[in-house]
């Protein structure tokens, strides 16, 4: 039931993408966000999803992957795609019935609004499917690293992103279980009005978080006795290093940005 | 004469009560000492004291009274607390709250990456930690993917890599299948054999106290019996008497004991216990 949750799921592979460094995709998903913000024309949205299509092909990551992890939005575009197409004002009216007015600028923008918001997504899907949690926490650090300066606790709130990352499976496994344990003892989950069936999570949440903080506590117990002290004098078993195609990467998201800036300028 | 790697000397521990309430005793008078190199089994029933002694070991909980040394180290200074974690590992009942990376390998690193050593070190340490435990294949596995047993052979390749002096093992086999159990304790025993690593083992299987080379009962917070497991396990009545049972083929003479036969009460084993009634009997 709860196992198809896709949040930070990672496709283990070996494409370049899967081997760049952490930081330089976590920069390329800035600046491709950037881009696509940026992008107002139709030949700026044709570069951005040029680059987001080529990355996902090297990346070798299935499109389907992709697709299924957008399903969920499916009502978020569906309302975003009305909202624009119903109140964009405009001169040439294609439709017009009662109160509705659909112009020719509204459906432009409601599909490009879409498509915007398609390739947000799929991007930042693509991050998470390519890197390792632990590259991607690691990665984090190390941009933040020059925060630490200003008392920002960089290494802690890392830390605490690989911890809730390790135990997402854990604690789905046990919510599994403890659904099963009150279905067992006949609670009932799937019927009822709204308010009750929200009463019957109560019993599941109780449970779920008490072991949580149970498992906290025996998780700083171990790791206190692994001599884990904070941030400072700790060493890393895999360093991060930029590489030439890192380097590659930087030149083509430099080139992505000022092409879709230009483009979306002149208006074409 | 062999080092001591653990000393207990005169210990006395009381858990805070709640509310100002005083708390109950666990320990008064307790005295123990742990060769260096040693394989200690400790026994006990339920709230005897065990784990509350386990934790004493590396400065988890600190004495009330009476002192605890680490190869000669004060547990209850703080200037020491990182070398007496260094020279003890400590390895949980459930492997899921001890693992902290979502990969196998990282999660052993994390250890040494916090002792501050060096990258070709650790991993140096951490293939050889993981190849000891028999996991190097999972090294790049994802730890909610494996069974307790690989778990907690992964947790105890997390203590070995940061190269401690002594692993202190609380109840490691309590949540797992017969088959888990089985890795665990061989490779515990592969760990003291070979590496010389000493062992302190908290249980509750007779079965597995009975692989050690020293037993201790705990009971009422103070040690009860303390010899070899046969001289240990030989004391069925005694045993009896503070809610423990001795392994199963003691029992099974004793048993056959109390119905008229005179057999010895020192074989721990199947195959000695096989044998002696292939003798009797036959």
């Amino acid at each position: 039931m709860l196992k198809d949750i896709t949040l930070g799921q990672f496709f283990p592979g070996n494409s370049a993408i899967h081997r760049m460094d952490p930081r330089t995709k976590l920069i390329a998903l800035i600046v491709y966000i950037v881009a696509l913000f940026s992008a107002g024309s139709w030949l700026s949205y044709g570069l951005v999803f040029a680059f987001l299509a080529g990355t996902i092909a090297i990346s070798k990551i299935p499109v389907k992957a992709i697709v299924r992890g957008l399903k969920p939005l499916v009502i978020i575009l569906v309302f975003t795609g009305l909202l624009n197409l119903l109140f964009t004002p405009g001169e040439k009216v294609l439709v017009a019935f009662w109160r509705i007015t659909i112009t020719l600028e509204g459906v432009v923008r409601a599909v490009l609004m879409m498509a915007r918001i398609l390739m947000l997504i799929s991007g930042t899907f693509l991050l998470t499917y390519t890197t390792s949690p632990i590259g991607l926490t690691d990665g984090l650090e190390s941009l933040l690293g020059p925060l630490k300066k200003i008392h920002v606790p960089v290494h802690e709130l890392s830390m605490m992103m690989c911890i809730a990352l390790r135990f997402i499976p854990t604690l789905i496994e046990e919510t599994d279980k403890i659904i099963s344990a009150q279905k067992a003892r006949g609670a009932d989950f799937e019927n009822g009005k709204l308010l009750e069936r929200v009463k019957a999570l109560i019993p599941i949440l109780v449970p779920l978080f008490i072991s949580a903080f149970r498992r906290a506590d025996e998780l700083a117990t171990a790791m206190e006795c692994r001599c884990y002290q904070g941030g400072d004098g700790r060493t890393k078993m895999k360093l991060l290093r930029y590489k030439r195609n890192d380097l590659y990467a930087f030149v083509l998201l430099v080139l992505l940005l000022v092409a879709v800036i230009f483009a979306a300028r002149l208006g074409l | 004469m062999l080092s001591t790697a653990i000393s207990v000397e005169n210990l006395a521990f009381t858990y805070p009560g709640v509310d100002d309430a005083p708390g109950a005793p666990v320990f008064e008078d307790l005295s123990l000492a742990i060769e260096q190199g040693s394989f200690v089994a400790v026994l006990g029933s339920n709230g005897c004291g065990k784990s509350t002694l386990a934790k004493h070991f590396n400065s988890i909980l600190l004495p009330c009274g009476g002192k605890v040394y680490v190869s000669g180290m004060d547990t209850s200074d703080p200037e020491l607390l990182i070398a007496v974690r260094r020279a003890v590992g400590m390895v949980f009942q459930n492997p899921d709250n001890q693992i902290v990376a979502n990969v196998v390998e990282e999660d052993v690193a994390f250890g040494p990456e916090n002792l501050g050593v060096a990258a070709p070190v650790i991993r140096q340490r951490v293939d050889n930690a993981l190849k000891q435990v028999g996991m190097y294949h999972y090294r790049n596995h994802a730890p909610h993917l494996l069974s307790g047993g690989q778990k907690q052979r992964v947790a105890i390749a997390g203590i070995i890599a940061m190269e401690p002096k002594c692993i202190v093992l609380d109840e490691p086999t309590a949540m797992l299948d017969p088959r888990g159990r089985k890795e665990v304790m061989e490779t515990i025993g592969k760990l003291n054999r070979e590496k010389g690593i000493t062992v302190v083992l908290i249980t509750h299987h007779m079965d597995e106290a009975a692989q050690a080379q020293r037993v201790v009962v705990l009971h009422k917070g103070s040690v009860a019996l303390d010899g070899t497991p046969r001289e240990v396990f030989s004391q069925v009545e005694t045993l009896h008497g503070m809610g423990l049972a001795a392994p199963d083929t003691v029992e099974l003479f004793y048993n056959l004991n109390s119905c008229g036969f005179s057999l010895p009460l020192d074989k721990i084993n199947a195959e000695e216990c096989a044998q002696v009634l292939y003798e009797d009997l036959g």
